[in-house]
């Protein structure tokens, strides 16, 4: 695991996926400027795994959204294989994130009234893929995840560490660039936690996917290759 | 398929949340159906008038008769092919509740000028040989229970006594639209006896019926009627049947304004009832919305997942609704009696029905699916179901 500097940004790999640069995110309060996120400069490379870690309100899940394009940034860049996403309308964020990110959220947000194959599909849905290149493909993702018995389940018969299952299966189902996720372990034990990122290690290792992870768990960070921490904003080591 | 399965289940995810909205909404379009009917009832007698029969009442008023007279020189106008004649006779059948409409006719002339009231060819003759004969529609025998050759007794208000008739026929309406609650009765009977009691009231008419050759000349046979009898003791005033019908409707249209008003006022309390339902529904999932948006579908696709929703539930329980006014309405027309002698739900009113279903489901959802579809990720991941 390594730590690369705020001012240094760099990436693991020779190529790099993610170039973000001088980004800066604010909010107002009536007439009052509310910093979040000042002058970030960092690089991900591709099949990199990253950890953002921080204290509560450091700005870590500010800047995974930004760059996983459901959030706008107040200046700066945020290019990912090339593209500056900042300067993409709604319409074309929308079809470039579910073209090239995969999300993992710590709340699971699977559709309830869906089951886990429903839910693994969903992003196919706005594919050109037929029915049966789809259940292929959620079959695979199935067994990857381990929950091919479990497809017929709906959320609220999964448990926790198999919901978050569903969703990364979820995640991974375009088969994206990226994929962002935010405490995926934070709503689970601690055995679930090692299970659910032994799976997005895996997931790093054995398919090359780059991975950008936001946690304030060190035990979770540790799955990582490299660390990357924000403190009031500004990256600091 | 995946968006027909996907709106149905969220629709049915609050099962009795649903349901109570899907309750409201039937018993909103029924009622809503039913006061519907109400008014098309009010408007039955115009809506099954002939445009080829004129009416010619006393210019005064209805309440004053026509002399006898008057039907030869009628059948002289230019353009006028038959003439017959009818009095109200308003008589009492056992108490005042039991109300139908009763109308000495001439037997001879007026049925032929009805071709809607359609007989078995042997009680119509039965009727015209008998005078002391009467033929009543199929609703009204049906609501007394009467058979052929009942003795019928009214005791008449206008024309004092007691009068006994003997049922000679039952006619049925050609469509639902004709009144099957009238009681027809010759007026000769009539006639003869008033003669006989109060001479002064015999040999008139309450009001004449013309035929005429071509309805495309109504207003200037009226007008030519009309002359005829101009600066005589007992002008006339001639009209269209469905013209005289409506001045008749005319005299309750504000409580026909009443009733539309309340048909609609259910329709908009609905839509506020079940607006709410869906702000409400739309709120619980906003974070769902937002993962949706996440993952790459659309605010618009959002949006319609929203009124698709709405709309589905306001559908099913309008369809149900429809379903059920008609015997809902087969109850309250029966109750009715001859209130109403016709008393059916329309195809328009059903349609009106569907209709106002679907924009009660279309407004309730405008606002929430906007909301949902401009809500921003970020704030949609955070928020609460």
């Amino acid at each position: 695991m390594t730590a690369s500097a705020p001012d240094a940004p760099a990436a693991a790999s020779g190529e790099v996926l993610v170039a973000v640069r001088s980004l800066s995110k604010y909010y107002m309060r009536g007439d009052q400027i509310i910093p979040v996120l000042v002058d970030i400069n960092l690089d991900v490379g591709v099949a990199d795994y990253i950890a953002l870690m921080g204290p509560s309100g450091s700005g870590k899940s500010t800047l995974l959204n930004l760059i996983a394009g459901i959030d706008k940034p107040s200046s700066g860049q945020i290019l990912v294989a090339g593209v500056d996403i900042a300067q993409l309308s709604d319409g074309e964020l929308a079809a470039w994130r579910a073209a090239h990110v995969g999300f993992i959220f710590q709340f699971y947000n699977l559709m309830p009234v869906l089951t886990a194959f429903q839910n693994i599909e969903l992003p196919l849905q706005l594919t050109d893929l037929t029915r049966r290149e789809r259940r292929e493909r959620v079959e695979t993702a199935l067994a990857l995840v381990g929950l091919t018995d479990r497809m017929e389940h709906y959320p609220n018969e999964l448990s926790g560490g198999q919901q978050q299952r569903v969703a990364i299966a979820r995640a991974l189902i375009s088969d994206p660039t990226l994929i962002v996720a935010d405490e995926p372990t934070g709503d689970l034990d601690r055995a679930t936690a090692e299970e659910i990122l032994g799976l997005l290690e895996r997931l790093n290792r054995d398919l090359g996917k780059t991975i950008i992870l936001v946690t304030h768990d060190p035990k979770a960070a540790e799955h990582a290759r490299r660390l990357v921490h924000l403190e009031k904003g500004v990256l600091v080591y | 398929m995946f968006v027909p399965l996907f709106v149905l289940r969220n629709a049915f995810r609050h099962k009795l949340r649903t349901t109570l909205t899907m309750v409201g909404i039937i018993v909103a379009i029924v009622a809503f159906g039913l006061l519907r009917t109400i008014v098309d009832a009010w408007y039955a007698g115009a809506e099954a008038t002939s445009s080829a029969r004129l009416i010619t009442r006393n210019a005064i008023s209805l309440v004053f008769a026509l002399p006898m007279n008057y039907a030869q020189k009628i059948r002289q106008v230019e353009g006028v092919s038959r003439v017959s004649w009818a009095n109200w006779f308003g008589g009492v059948y056992i108490t005042e509740s039991n109300f139908f409409p009763q109308f000495a006719v001439d037997a001879a002339t007026y049925l032929e000028l009805y071709p809607e009231y359609v007989f078995k060819p042997e009680e119509k003759k039965a009727f015209q040989v008998d005078r002391q004969g009467v033929v009543v529609g199929r609703k009204l025998a049906d609501l007394y229970r009467w058979k052929i050759g009942d003795q019928v007794p009214l005791r008449g208000t206008i024309y004092p006594g007691t009068w006994t008739f003997t049922l000679r026929g039952i006619y049925d309406g050609a469509d639902a639209k004709v009144d099957e609650s009238q009681f027809l009765f010759h007026w000769s009977y009539l006639n003869e006896t008033v003669k006989a009691r109060f001479p002064r009231r015999g040999d008139l008419a309450g009001v004449y019926v013309l035929e005429i050759r071509d309805p495309g000349q109504a207003a200037e046979i009226s007008a030519r009627v009309d002359a005829t009898f101009k600066n005589s003791l007992a002008e006339t005033l001639t009209e269209t049947e469905k013209a005289f019908q409506l001045g008749f409707v005319a005299m309750t249209e504000a409580i026909l304004v009443a009733i539309q008003a309340v048909s609609f006022v259910v329709i908009v309390i609905i839509m506020a009832v079940m607006a709410n339902t869906m702000a409400m529904t739309a709120r619980e999932r906003y974070s769902e919305y937002a993962t949706m948006k996440a993952l790459g579908f659309g605010g618009g696709f959002v949006a319609m997942l929203i009124i698709a929703e709405s709309l589905s539930i306001a559908l099913g329980g309008g369809l149900i609704a429809v379903a059920l006014t008609i015997p809902v309405a087969d109850i309250f027309g029966n109750a009715m009696g001859t209130l109403f002698p016709v008393f059916f739900v329309s195809h328009e009113t059903m349609l009106m029905q569907i209709g106002a279903a679907l924009v009660v489901g279309l407004v309730a959802s405008a606002v929430p699916a906007w909301r949902a579809g401009r809500i921003r990720i970020v704030d949609g991941l955070r928020s609460v179901g």
